[in-house]
């Protein structure tokens, strides 16, 4: 099949009750494709009267959908499930078009994931129990789990279907109304799903606003009238909203990104065979998705007496990494999603070089041609260098990788943990010692063994430290989006006696 | 000769201008993490709490720069700048409606701004 940039309207509307609806202002903002820096759509500008309007139809419609059975609510997520992969490839073109990244990665991971993350979530509330406790024989303890309610969703612009996913199915599955806040880098996504799937929901259960953070974000954030806030980000907002979210006293869930190691033992090179192919492929994963992932194996520590063997074969494979047109299926790495982020990525790497860093490979933008020359593309990058620099200590969010090596164990775990964040890690190794002890060792939510960066479904995922908290992609998401009811009941005849 | 840790554009300088006209009191946070991490955001004064765990880089344009302890440990040797481009960030900044992004710009910290700074801060 030949991918290409679908079609879109010229504006679309936020989805408020089950209907698109314009902003109460009139106000749009244009979202323009990363890959050639086109206009793709409008969508509203949303202000504080449209979230409010979301929020109240969250909230009428909380009630009918919190009493609906697990069945049914099963059925619904399965049919949205079916009607995502029914239109796989408008979802995988829009995404492409939206956030820059090569259409072989939304055709193959975005939006089959997505796909099986409704299922998954449809799947498990089946076979789900409550619990009952005798802890007399006259007094019984049930436990049921009950949703909250309204759940405000703000989700990133790096997997913009893939997040909402990872968001909305859970939070549905227990029960709740959503309202959800894409990023205003990548609205289409959200607005083409609610097109699709929302005759598939009771009006008022799914709400999208399309917005600015200070603007739309902000109120959402803020509402007393939603029961939990969930976000994906960075750390200044991720405090913003919990400061907000104290104020009602609201749980919230924050995954706040990383720094992640990927740690490479000298073992790996024993053999050349299968095994030290997928290693090098391994330390080359920091450009998937163009380094745009919280997870990005960005800190890549490589054991001293393999270095130069290893890194030899990883320069390679990372040059190897075909560059162009995003709508290509053979194109293996496409546009970082904004300007500022292509400015911000191209900064770090200046950084990093004053500070010493050496570049290994890359070290700058990356210009293509025609149309592509007003992209925002940049060249996978090398840089080495030791982990107190601000390239190994800060989340670049770009193709851009820094690699330091380490002496032994010890040290290998010393500076894997040398770091802010705690949210993913990779630990490659033929020992068996190494493959149990180091994984343990390391203050990180994922440990990806002897792999990186799968996401399957019923593998939890969230932060360590500055990280955040809450584990995604798993049923213990459920809990996090309901309150447990106790009832305590009593068989006893008898009184207490006290009065 | 006076040192200073962070410093700013004039074109940053002029939109943080604009929007202390239209917010008041706003102060800059660096960010780190995921997405739009590892950039400045201006906020609300009265809605950010800043604590020990912050440090006070200095004032640009009359707004305190800020930024969380442990971050400023990875960076205490380099010199910023606020400066300005194109874009549409996700997070909660507040040039963000404008179609503007507050940028850092770095480079190391001489000798004589470091031996100023350490006496200054003690």
């Amino acid at each position: 099949m030949n991918y290409s940039k679908p079609k879109f309207k010229e504006k679309y509307g936020n989805f408020i009750n089950g209907k698109f609806e314009a902003p109460d202002d009139g106000e749009y903002f244009e979202n323009h494709s990363p890959i050639d820096n086109k206009l793709l759509a409008k969508y509203p500008r949303s202000k504080e009267s449209d979230v409010k309007k979301a929020i109240e139809a969250a909230n009428n419609a909380k009630d009918a959908w919190g009493k609906t059975s697990v069945a049914e609510r099963s059925t619904i997520l399965n049919k949205i499930a079916d009607v995502i992969e029914a239109n796989l490839n408008e979802f995988a073109q829009m995404e492409t078009a939206d956030n820059g990244k090569a259409i072989r990665e939304t055709v193959n991971a975005d939006v089959p994931l997505a796909v099986d993350h409704f299922r998954y979530f449809a799947s498990v509330i089946r076979a789900e129990e409550g619990s009952a406790s005798e802890l007399n024989e006259n007094t019984v303890s049930l436990i049921i789990r009950e949703p909250l309610g309204v759940v405000a969703q703000i989700i990133p612009w790096n997997f913009p279907l893939l997040m909402l996913a990872w968001k909305v199915a859970p939070a549905l599955a227990s029960g709740n109304c959503v309202v959800l806040k894409p990023a205003e880098q990548t609205p289409a996504s959200a607005t083409f799903l609610a097109e699709k799937i929302g005759d598939l929901l009771p009006p008022g259960v799914f709400n999208v606003i399309h917005g600015f953070g200070p603007e739309a974000g902000k109120p959402l954030a803020s509402s007393g009238k939603v029961d939990k806030v969930a976000f994906t980000g960075e750390t200044t907002t991720g405090q913003l909203i919990m400061q907000y979210a104290s104020k009602n006293l609201n749980p919230v869930t924050m995954e706040l990104g990383g720094k992640s190691p990927n740690v490479f033992f000298s073992s790996i090179m024993d053999h050349d065979d299968d095994f030290l192919d997928k290693c090098i492929e391994g330390a080359v994963l920091f450009a998937f998705n163009q380094g745009e992932v919280c997870t990005a194996p960005s800190r890549l520590l490589i054991q001293e007496d393999i270095y130069d063997a290893f890194i030899e074969k990883v320069i390679a494979r990372t040059e190897a990494i075909k560059m162009g047109d995003p709508f290509d299926m053979n194109t293996m790495m496409g546009a970082q999603a904004s300007n500022d982020q292509h400015e911000k990525i191209l900064s770090y790497i200046e950084i990093g070089k004053e500070e010493g860093a050496e570049v290994l490979t890359g070290g700058g933008a990356k210009k293509l041609d025609g149309d592509l020359s007003n992209g925002f593309y940049i060249q996978p990058t090398i840089l080495k260098g030791h982990n107190k620099m601000r390239v190994f200590q800060e989340e670049i969010f770009g193709p851009v990788v820094a690699v330091c090596t380490f002496k032994d164990e010890a040290e290998a775990i010393e500076i894997a943990n040398d770091t802010l964040y705690g949210l993913g890690a990779g630990v490659w190794t033929r020992d068996a010692h190494q493959l149990y002890q180091i994984p343990r060792a390391i203050k990180a939510g994922r440990v990806w063994v002897n792999c990186y960066h799968d996401y399957p479904a019923h593998a939890p995922f969230g932060g360590y430290k500055k990280s955040g908290f809450g584990r995604e992609n798993h049923l213990m998401m459920l809990n996090h989006y309901r309150q447990t009811k106790n009832m305590l009941i009593s068989y006893d005849k008898k009184k207490l006696g006290f009065f | 000769m006076e040192f200073k840790r962070v410093e700013i554009t004039e074109e940053a300088a002029e939109i943080v201008e604009k929007l202390k006209q239209q917010h008041g009191e706003v102060i800059f946070h660096q960010s780190g993490g995921c997405c739009d991490g590892s950039s400045p955001m201006l906020l609300p004064k009265e809605d950010f709490y800043i604590d020990d765990n912050d440090i006070f880089l200095g004032e640009v344009s009359g707004v305190p720069f800020y930024m969380s302890h442990d971050q400023f440990e990875y960076w205490k040797h380099t010199h910023l700048t606020v400066d300005l481009t194109n874009g549409r960030g996700a997070s909660f900044s507040l040039e963000i409606p404008l179609g503007k992004r507050f940028i850092i710009r770095s480079r190391l910290l001489k000798e004589e701004e470091i031996s100023y700074l350490n006496k200054k801060e003690g």
